[in-house]
């Protein structure tokens, strides 16, 4: 018991000292980027948003609307993240806490397309006219 | 027994109990998020719980439109505008995109003027941000005057299913709400920046803790993260 406390006593200066590493950096200055990279992401931005404003403007249908609506998505919702949020310069801790529960929300789409299909079955075998 | 003696030794001599005790144990040193303020982490955490609402109402919203028999309202003509005598399809949303893109792009360069201490570009551009949000709110304010001067209520409107009424004002209603309250909240720490508060360590209303420039940046992921379920709100809704 005692040979245990011992360890425990030599271990802590290592693991303050430890911590200390990781903190200073980060904590020291904050999160510093070159503006030009806000400035560039920013532009980016715009392009995609113009993007997915043009499937609409074009008209276009079918498949290639939504892939091109989740591509514009999916793209411009990883810029605010990753750089405007700053989230690519966070501990990995941080970044798998907050982003894989979201993704289990596709759990729930699922769930919901499979409820919704078999509403809209009923209501066209009770109700009539289908859309 | 041996493992309890372990535990009960490791234990610094005088713990508080009761409530105290609870309060103690939980806020001892263990962080999980070594190089985070709690401040910041706190905000990814609510960001997150924000995330799972916002989700269950684009949930709701396409449950209701893949389950109903009646048409759904086209919102590419819904959202059409008349400008200078040209039919221009969704076009009031799409500026209101770009608006809202802009804000976060002063906000992000706010955090970042923040961080290198130039306390009046940061209160600048914090107020810009904030002037752009507030855009954002009018044109929605707007929208929202146009479509029930058509005749769009919760529960009917004048080109198909009704659920279309229910679904445009609570999923923008409550992004409305969000943007808001986000305006309010720049204009309350842009203020602070502006009188240097984080340059000379005032302590701050309430909590009589002394801020630093770190609250901008997570004032900016609030906002970012209003510009960011906007985004799938813009898909989903308008554009789908």
């Amino acid at each position: 018991m005692t040979n245990v406390a011992i360890d425990l006593e030599a271990q802590r200066p290592s693991l303050h000292a430890h911590v200390h590493d990781a903190v200073a950096p980060a904590h020291a200055e904050g999160q510093q980027h070159p503006i030009k990279l806000y400035l560039v992401v920013w532009g980016w931005l715009f392009v995609l948003s113009t993007g997915s404003y043009l499937v609409d403007y074009f008209g276009l249908q079918g498949y290639l609307r939504w892939s091109l609506i989740l591509l514009f998505m999916v793209l411009k919702a990883g810029l605010i993240v990753a750089v405007f949020m700053h989230m690519a310069w966070e501990r990995l801790a941080l970044a798998y806490a907050i982003l894989l529960p979201p993704v289990l929300v596709l759990v729930f789409v699922a769930i919901m397309v499979f409820e919704s299909e078999y509403t809209h079955l009923i209501r066209v075998l009770f109700f009539g006219a289908p859309a | 027994m041996a493992e309890t003696a372990l535990t009960t030794h490791g234990l610094s001599p005088a713990r508080p109990d009761g409530w105290q005790g609870i309060a103690a144990d939980w806020s001892s040193d263990q962080r999980a998020f070594k190089n985070v303020s709690w401040g910041k982490a706190m905000m990814w955490i609510f960001l997150l719980s924000d995330t799972f609402i916002f989700s269950c109402f684009l949930l709701s919203y396409m449950t209701a439109r893949m389950s109903t028999t009646v048409p759904w309202p086209n919102p590419s003509e819904v959202f059409a505008l008349e400008i200078a005598g040209h039919h221009i399809p969704l076009i009031l949303i799409a500026i209101m995109t770009f608006i809202l893109i802009s804000s976060s792009g002063t906000m992000a360069m706010a955090v970042n003027f923040g961080y290198r201490r130039d306390r009046v570009k940061t209160a600048v551009l914090m107020l810009l941000t904030a002037a752009l949000g507030a855009t954002f709110v009018g044109m929605q304010a707007f929208e929202w005057t146009k479509l029930i001067r058509e005749g769009v209520r919760p529960w009917e409107n004048p080109w198909g299913a009704a659920q279309f009424g229910s679904s445009f004002f609570m999923i923008t209603g409550f992004h409305g709400t969000h943007v808001t309250i986000g305006v309010i909240f720049l204009i309350v720490i842009a203020r602070k920046v502006w009188r240097g508060d984080f340059d000379v360590g005032r302590r701050g209303f309430f909590t009589s803790r002394k801020g630093n420039y770190e609250v901008v940046e997570i004032m900016g992921l609030y906002w970012h993260f209003v510009d960011l379920v906007w985004v799938f709100i813009f898909a989903f809704f308008y554009l789908w």
